[in-house]
């Protein structure tokens, strides 16, 4: 152990951090409280159970685009999923409004999406194969077959809001009579489009995600559902937005339950990004908007004042939920201990149990 | 699709025709010096640019900090103190009384640690005279080529593919950056390359040295046990060039059964704490093609305790999304159907 007179010159050291929660705790000797000739380490301690402190896992290398996205893409499913009911009973202004929302939505956070990209350029290697193991593979057949749809619904709205302006000459009577099946065929890829972006995030190491796994689609379908009625009660006469009051009341009651179960039911320990910093703070205020949105809708909800406020609540607190646990998540890789307790505690939990030969270490 | 968790021969599940042995490291972190030889032959052989700042970290001789897209070989440096290493001498222990190993394929190996052993440590008198004062625990960490390999599974553009040794490589040509892979796997090994350091240094005064340009800038980046030497029947330039063969190139399995054997020479000489990390095919990951032999807990050396595949329960994860999905479609029917008229 090396020792040195000038040791006593060294800055105090930080407090160590203790580790919360889980057995075990490492004994070790105070250090850096000596007057300087007691033996210390050379190096600056390290946090008992990892490397210097360093993340075990890397975080993804997505940035707000893609957090965007995952709000963009709820927004658009549950939009596509409204239109085609609006289809079905025959609301034309619904109809519309979500068709357009939803066009807009997926190409916006299509956009977002190849933006991120590390080489943009090369975004259609995605489409030049098809991989069930990937999320992401599936994800961009689910979000193309979506656009293909919508955008021919969206194209026939527009042509009708235009007054037959755009150029389409004999193709008319085409686009007119494929925007109904192009909307069905949309609604069909919606749910998924709303879903899929859950096993994304969960289908990684990254511990806030990957404890999510179970619960997290209902979050998502949820947020989606609450996001698009929103827009719909934005967007819409209140004549005609009856059901995206529904859904938005259906979506506000299923994030809020969804959100709380997932979190009793994940490790506790990762958990914990949910609630601190500035996902904490979004997710708060994700669900606070959610309910005032809620309640906005139930009461105020055939007064369009009251819709428009209540529906932009919901979107906003759909983002928030979508931005809260990309955040959450990223948090979470960054800081060992999130990936460290949690697998220390179910190895643990195992060997407990009695089995003791699925460990990646042994002798 | 190939099964996505448990044991299996992962080139045979990528259906390659030719047969080739599986390819493997095995690092004895118990004769690793600290040279860092490995980290400077990967980056020449494989053309990696310089990433970082050519910062010292001042947490100790480790610069390198952790694998990267740049970085295919890290050399880890901990230094412990008496209280640590027994700490380490008794959790080795307690490995060993646990019953391991148990991996049920191999006896043979097995027997040769009860042999010397006994199976149960807890009675022997594992503090040898030379108990040291303290010590430098050095490891060389690389991909570790898992048999169910979270990256490759999540690869979206096929990008990742697995060779016919069973290693894990990008086509740096096909891969588009979408980064899932870095999420993907437990090991935090496989990295986005950014600009790496071409981007100017923002102090005033510093230039530290010309750089070539960048390769492969905004693609994912990893070890490749280097393909494109063993296609040419040659061994990887770190464990080509390793001064101590600490790191030893060769078949998985005769690699395996060697690591073992040196556990087994290591205990009876008192050294509990050595322990292998990724021998056991039945652990999270199937297994993994580099094997390490530790002389403390993995995540002393930045290492996961117990890693998982995120894919090993992507079926669940469909299942779940499907009954979310479902309910969406519900939810939205009732929103249509309920109350029935327009003016709802």
């Amino acid at each position: 152990m090396s020792t040195s007179e000038y040791d006593s010159l060294r800055p105090p050291e930080p407090p160590r951090r203790r580790r919360r929660g889980g057995g075990g705790g490492r004994r070790r000797r105070p250090f850096g409280t000596g007057d300087g000739n007691r033996e210390m380490l050379m190096v600056p301690d390290v946090e008992p159970t990892s490397y210097y402190g360093r993340p075990v896992v890397k975080p993804a290398p997505w940035g707000e685009d893609v957090a965007a996205y995952l709000f963009l893409g709820g927004l658009a499913g549950g939009s596509g999923l409204l239109g085609a009911g609006a289809q079905l009973s025959n609301r034309p202004k619904l109809r519309r409004n979500a068709r357009l929302g939803a066009l807009a939505a997926v190409a916006v956070g299509g956009a977002a999406l190849v933006r991120d990209l590390g080489r943009p350029e090369r975004f259609y290697n995605m489409l030049r194969t098809f991989k069930v193991t990937s999320p992401m593979s599936v994800g961009s057949w689910i979000l193309s077959a979506f656009s293909a749809g919508i955008g021919v619904a969206a194209a026939s709205e527009i042509d009708r809001m235009t007054g037959e302006k755009l150029p389409l000459g004999k193709l008319r009577p085409v686009l007119r009579a494929v925007e109904g099946p192009a909307g069905f065929e949309a609604a069909a890829f919606a749910t998924p489009l709303a879903a899929y972006t859950a096993v994304l995030l969960a289908d990684t190491a990254t511990p806030t995600w990957n404890a999510m796994h179970k619960d997290l689609p209902f979050v998502f379908v949820s947020s989606a559902s609450l996001a698009a009625g929103g827009l719909g009660m934005v967007t819409t006469p209140v004549e005609e937005a009856g059901p995206a009051r529904r859904m938005a009341l259906l979506g506000v009651a299923g994030d809020v339950t969804a959100m709380r179960l997932m979190e009793q039911r994940m490790d506790p320990v990762a958990a914990e990004p949910l609630h601190h910093g500035k996902a904490g703070t979004m997710l708060k205020w994700s669900e606070r908007l959610a309910v005032a949105g809620g309640v906005g809708t139930l009461v105020g909800g055939r007064w369009r004042p009251a819709a428009v406020a209540s529906g932009l609540a919901l979107m906003a607190a759909s983002a928030l939920t979508r931005f809260g646990v990309f955040e959450a998540g990223l948090h979470s890789a960054k800081d060992p201990r999130y990936t460290i307790e949690p697998q220390k505690r179910r190895l643990a939990e195992r060997r407990a149990a009695g089995i003791t030969d699925d460990s990646i270490t042994t002798v | 699709m190939g099964q996505l968790s448990g044991p299996t021969d992962p080139t045979a599940d990528a259906h390659w025709h030719t047969h080739e042995e599986r390819k493997g490291f095995f690092t004895d972190t118990s004769i690793c010096i600290g040279c860092k030889a490995c980290e400077v032959a990967c980056k020449e052989w494989n053309h990696n640019p310089r990433d970082g700042d050519l910062d010292l970290t001042g947490m100790s001789y480790d610069n390198t900090v952790s694998l990267g897209a740049s970085t295919w070989r890290h050399v880890a440096f901990v230094e412990q103190d008496r209280a640590r290493i027994e700490e380490a001498r008794e959790s080795g222990r307690v490995l060993v009384s646990l019953g391991m190993p148990q991996v049920r394929s191999e006896r043979d190996v097995t027997t040769s640690v009860t042999d010397l052993s006994g199976g149960d440590l807890s009675g022997v008198d594992t503090t040898p005279p030379d108990t040291p004062e303290f010590r430098w625990l050095m490891a060389s960490d690389v991909c570790k080529h898992c048999t169910h390999a979270g990256c490759l599974d999540v690869c979206p553009t096929g990008a990742l593919f697995r060779t016919e040794f069973g290693t894990v490589v990008v086509q740096d040509d096909v891969c588009n950056g979408c980064g899932t892979c870095v999420a993907g796997c437990p090991f935090g090994v496989v990295e986005r390359r950014s600009d790496g350091t071409a981007a100017p240094t923002t102090r005033e005064g510093q230039k530290k040295g010309e750089q070539p340009p960048i390769p492969n800038k905004g693609v994912a980046q990893k070890c490749t046990l280097c393909y494109d030497r063993l296609v040419d029947g040659q061994t990887p330039a770190c464990a080509k060039t390793c001064p101590t063969t600490s790191i030893k190139f060769g078949d998985h399995e005769d690699l395996v059964t060697e690591a073992k054997a040196r556990v087994a020479q290591l205990h009876a000489q008192g050294m509990t704490e050595a322990r292998l990390y990724g021998a056991n095919e039945l652990d999270g990951v199937g297994g993994t093609g580099s094997v390490f032999l530790l002389l403390d807990e993995p995540e002393v050396y930045g290492l996961p305790p117990d890693p998982r595949v995120c894919t090993a329960d992507l079926m669940t994860m469909y299942k779940r999304a499907a009954m979310a999905a479902a309910g969406m479609v519900a939810a939205a029917a009732v929103a249509f159907l309920g109350r029935g008229g327009r003016g709802a």
